[in-house]
């Protein structure tokens, strides 16, 4: 077990597409063994992408069970997700791992939909809704090459909601 | 002593204040820091944090001309700063109401007796000019907890306005 390096931007690697993950094997086992320590050694530590540490994959962990009354589905691993339905739209406050000293605005579905491939290979469902669902949406975000900072809304968009949320 | 220097303009706003105002401040070699830009009531506002060897006098005398030839006012202070010390808010709240004289004395006071530190302040005046309404977006820190702030905020309510506060939960991922 270890605790990866995160990248940082303005890295550029950060900007790039991950691909799909083809062997579910030991090798991916172990990384998502360091991958998981790395998420919870981070600030905040609720969720992580496979290439924040490097590695362009698409993979991804969410575990908003630490967070005091709110509806979670424990610890999600999320290889190759795909968000399937989009619902409502909410302004956030969201800080990265990989943009330390920075938070911002951003609108994200309120309640989604998701398929993903667990560690063994198979295919799962989700829904998830409020927190959780902006911690997933921000992770599956960072396998598409796309950090909070492309999101970025203006302060003063929470009272005058203007902006949709769009699927890209 | 701090090389750091706030600086504080205004102007009626037109079109290229803030690229010939930081193009003559990049020309002397200074860095910019964290700023707050915006127009308020038909003028455009800068707060620009900047980083220089040169003294206050030489950094009038590089924005001289700009301001001159755009009617703008300004001054340079020597701050105490740093970059990278951001405080995250842990609330929102948002104050409207018919506009009445008082109602950000009344709010904020409230809120400085809740120990709130107040890190953001948005507001503006809409509505029409016959029943002008305010609307106010305060971003801080209840230092003294939640409960001390909820209490703050039914004060702030008894006044007439409308007041809404939201938790800011930060997601850092």
């Amino acid at each position: 077990m270890a605790v990866l390096d995160i990248l940082k931007y303005p890295d550029e690697a950060l900007k790039q597409l991950s691909e799909p993950v083809v062997q579910f094997d030991d090798e991916l086992h172990s990384f998502l063994v360091n991958l998981e320590e790395t998420m919870r050694a981070g600030p905040g530590g609720v969720g992580i992408a496979a290439p924040q540490v490097g590695y362009f994959k698409r993979i991804a962990i969410v575990d908003v069970s630490s967070k005091p009354k709110i509806k979670h589905n424990g610890c999600m691993i999320l290889i190759n997700p795909e968000i399937k339905t989009w619902d409502g739209m909410k302004v956030g406050r969201e800080g990265c791992m990989s943009v330390p000293d920075y938070t911002g605005n951003v609108i994200r579905a309120e309640k989604i939909t998701l398929q993903a491939y667990n560690a063994r290979g198979e295919q799962q469902d989700y829904e998830c809704t409020g927190y959780e669902a902006r911690a997933v949406q921000h992770e599956l975000d960072h396998l598409d090459g796309l950090l909070f900072l492309d999101r970025l809304v203006s302060r003063r968009t929470d009272l005058f909601k203007r902006k949709t949320y769009q699927k890209k | 002593m701090s090389k750091w220097k706030m600086l504080t303009l205004v102007g009626c706003d037109q079109p290229g204040i803030v690229a010939r105002i930081t193009s003559a401040l990049y020309e002397t070699g200074a860095q910019l820091g964290e700023a707050s830009m915006m127009r308020l009531g038909g003028n455009f506002t800068i707060m620009l944090m900047v980083k220089s060897e040169h003294t206050i006098e030489q950094l009038n005398q590089s924005i001289e001309p700009v301001v001159q030839d755009m009617g703008l006012a300004s001054s340079f202070q020597t701050i105490e700063a740093s970059l990278h010390q951001h405080e995250i808010p842990d609330s929102i709240i948002t104050v409207y109401g018919a506009d009445r004289p008082g109602i950000v004395a009344k709010a904020t006071t409230s809120l400085l007796e809740a120990g709130y530190n107040i890190t953001d302040l948005d507001s503006d005046v809409a509505g029409s000019e016959a029943e002008p309404i305010y609307i106010m977006q305060i971003e801080g820190i209840a230092a003294q907890g939640m409960e001390a702030l909820e209490q703050a905020i039914e004060q702030i309510k008894s006044e007439g306005v409308n007041v809404d506060m939201t938790p800011i939960d930060v997601m850092i991922g």
